[in-house]
């Protein structure tokens, strides 16, 4: 019965969702019409805002692999005394909501895009910030998992430079750590709306918004298409390891 | 900050090391990240930290700070951001908490679990604009409840749709993503009651009562006290939703801060938005520090995956 009233609940406004995108608009249609979703297509703005997400995503993606996930195995391995520290940085943004970081960053972005260059970069950078709990928390769990300090006086020994250690005997080691990590920050970067909008930049939350104001059903149904897709996604990833994961939100 | 403390295998050598991974030039190489987090983390918090208690020629005061905390309209937002926050929390966490439990006592790692599961994780992170148009869908005009409430009882609330606008409204929205959420954060936990202490229990002449009162209910208090306050953080600095579902640029704090920020008819005010963050992230604080002192409780008996 409590299943039925959550799912009730949490169910119904997705149908609704469904009902309100094949809804006629216009004159021209009578009875269930799927125009909204097929001119989603045809959508330049959605377009661009999309793959400036992707492009946002991306960049976030390649700061946890070259800047964040080094750190975290280097503070592990050399540096045992800033490893309170680093955690609490880490755990930092946890603390702080992201309009509270959009009134800093403010002066510091809008300095950056007039002098320096309007590009995703800035934005990633904050992005990569927010998602900083996350991805320690699952970054943590998986080098505590394995006893890497063997590893890598064991590849050391055999003639590895310091890099090799990092990028070719750690990293994979802890790969599903690293994965876990960044599937919540990928998930996070592309539903993020709060920093993008203020700062007004139009990723893809932002245009979804802007088109709800001149034409709900195509808004409702790009948002109902990717929340499905993102739930299908979930559900044809392998769930054994990355369950867990997902599960961990408890962080502090 | 409990549970991130490193019992991990690697630690009791790694604490001594070898020679060789020691050094001071070994501080260089946290030297990127710091530069990056400096930029996009630390320099936010000190600029919103600093500018709270300065004022608008950038002399140190607190003048700003006591203009929002006597403001009537920053007070009203504040209070109805709290009062929202801690509503939808309770709910949240009773409705959320029920519903793992019902999970945990079906079929674990069965299909409807599985679905379910993976929907809470998409639901509670699309939060904000979609969360918004589903209810648009559902309650706002046109929508297919307050459709059919037009047609089954149209002098009921649901047929006018304007109630979604207001507080009560914001609160049903906001529960919707703290129900997924509670899910997640409290899964783990029931997850973790061992059927050894039901059984315990049992065969020392416990009734099911008494294992609840006793035994169930002591153990999940501090987790559940402890996914609320995080339901609570959660909502309190949620942004995006009632952004897009209605402009009055002062009913919730953190709307109110982007008024500040943005406003383009002379509004704009970069001082108060910094006030009101200072208050928002004092807030914030408190609740994550009572949640770091429950989870102390809980990693006593909860074992850490």
């Amino acid at each position: 019965m409590i299943i039925g009233f959550v799912g009730t609940y949490l169910i119904v406004p997705l149908y609704s969702m469904y009902d309100f995108s094949t809804k006629p608009f216009g004159f021209q249609d009578k009875g269930r019409t799927f125009r909204a979703w097929k001119i989603i297509p045809g959508q330049p703005d959605l377009i661009a805002a999309i793959s400036r997400s992707l492009i946002t995503a991306a960049i976030v993606m390649a700061l946890i692999l070259f800047l964040i996930v080094p750190t975290a195995i280097w503070v592990h391995l050399k540096l045992p005394a800033l490893r309170r520290p680093f955690e609490l940085l880490c755990l930092l943004p946890l603390a702080i909501p992201a309009i509270v970081i959009v009134v800093g960053i403010a002066p510091l972005y809008r300095w950056i895009s007039i002098h320096l260059t309007e590009s995703p970069i800035t934005l990633s950078g904050v992005y990569s910030m927010l998602i900083l709990p996350y991805t320690y928390r699952s970054l943590s769990a998986a080098l505590d998992a394995v006893d890497i300090h063997t590893l890598a006086e064991a590849a050391r020994t055999l003639g590895a430079d310091t890099r090799r250690v990092i990028f070719g005997i750690i990293m994979p080691t802890i790969k599903t750590g690293i994965v876990n990590g960044s599937f919540i920050a990928i998930a996070l970067v592309l539903g993020e709306y709060t920093i993008s909008n203020i700062l007004n930049y139009k990723t893809f939350q932002v245009v979804i918004a802007q088109i709800g104001r001149t034409n709900g059903n195509v808004a409702v149904a790009v948002s109902l298409a990717s929340i499905l897709f993102v739930l299908v996604l979930l559900l044809l990833i392998p769930t054994k390891k990355r369950r867990s994961a997902v599960l961990d939100v408890d962080l502090v | 900050m409990t549970q991130l403390q490193y019992k991990g295998t690697g630690s009791a050598n790694g604490r001594t090391g070898s020679r060789y991974w020691r050094g001071k030039s070994a501080y260089l190489g946290v030297v990127p990240f710091l530069l990056v987090s400096g930029l996009f983390l630390l320099y936010p918090t000190w600029n919103v930290a600093s500018g709270a208690f300065q004022d608008k020629h950038g002399k140190f005061s607190t003048s700003v700070l006591k203009e929002v905390f006597n403001s009537k309209v920053a007070r009203h937002a504040f209070a109805n951001s709290l009062e929202i926050s801690a509503k939808t929390a309770i709910a949240g966490a009773i409705l959320g908490g029920l519903f793992a439990w019902a999970l945990v006592n079906g079929k674990p790692g069965g299909y409807f679990y599985r679905v379910a599961v993976a929907l809470s994780s998409v639901l509670a992170q699309f939060g904000g604009v979609m969360l918004t148009f589903a209810f648009l869908a559902t309650f706002g005009f046109n929508g297919l409840v307050a459709n059919i409430a037009l047609k089954v009882a149209p002098h009921s609330f649901l047929a006018d749709s304007s109630w979604l606008y207001g507080k009560f409204g914001i609160s049903v929205l906001y529960t919707f993503f703290q129900i997924p959420l509670m899910v997640l954060v409290f899964l783990p936990t029931l997850e973790n009651l061992k059927p050894q202490w039901r059984e315990a229990s049992d065969a020392l002449g416990g009734k099911a009562h008494e294992y609840w009162v006793r035994i169930g209910i002591p153990i999940l208090t501090p987790s559940f006290a402890g996914a609320a306050l995080l339901l609570f953080v959660n909502s309190f600095s949620a942004y995006a939703t009632a952004a897009t579902l209605i402009n009055l640029s002062d009913f919730l704090t953190p709307l109110e801060i982007a008024t500040a920020l943005t406003s383009e008819t002379g509004g704009a005010n970069p001082a108060e938005a910094k006030s009101l963050s200072f208050f928002m992230v004092v807030v914030v604080i408190i609740a994550m520090t009572f949640y770091a002192l429950l989870r102390k409780r809980v990693s006593r008996w909860e074992q850490r995956r």
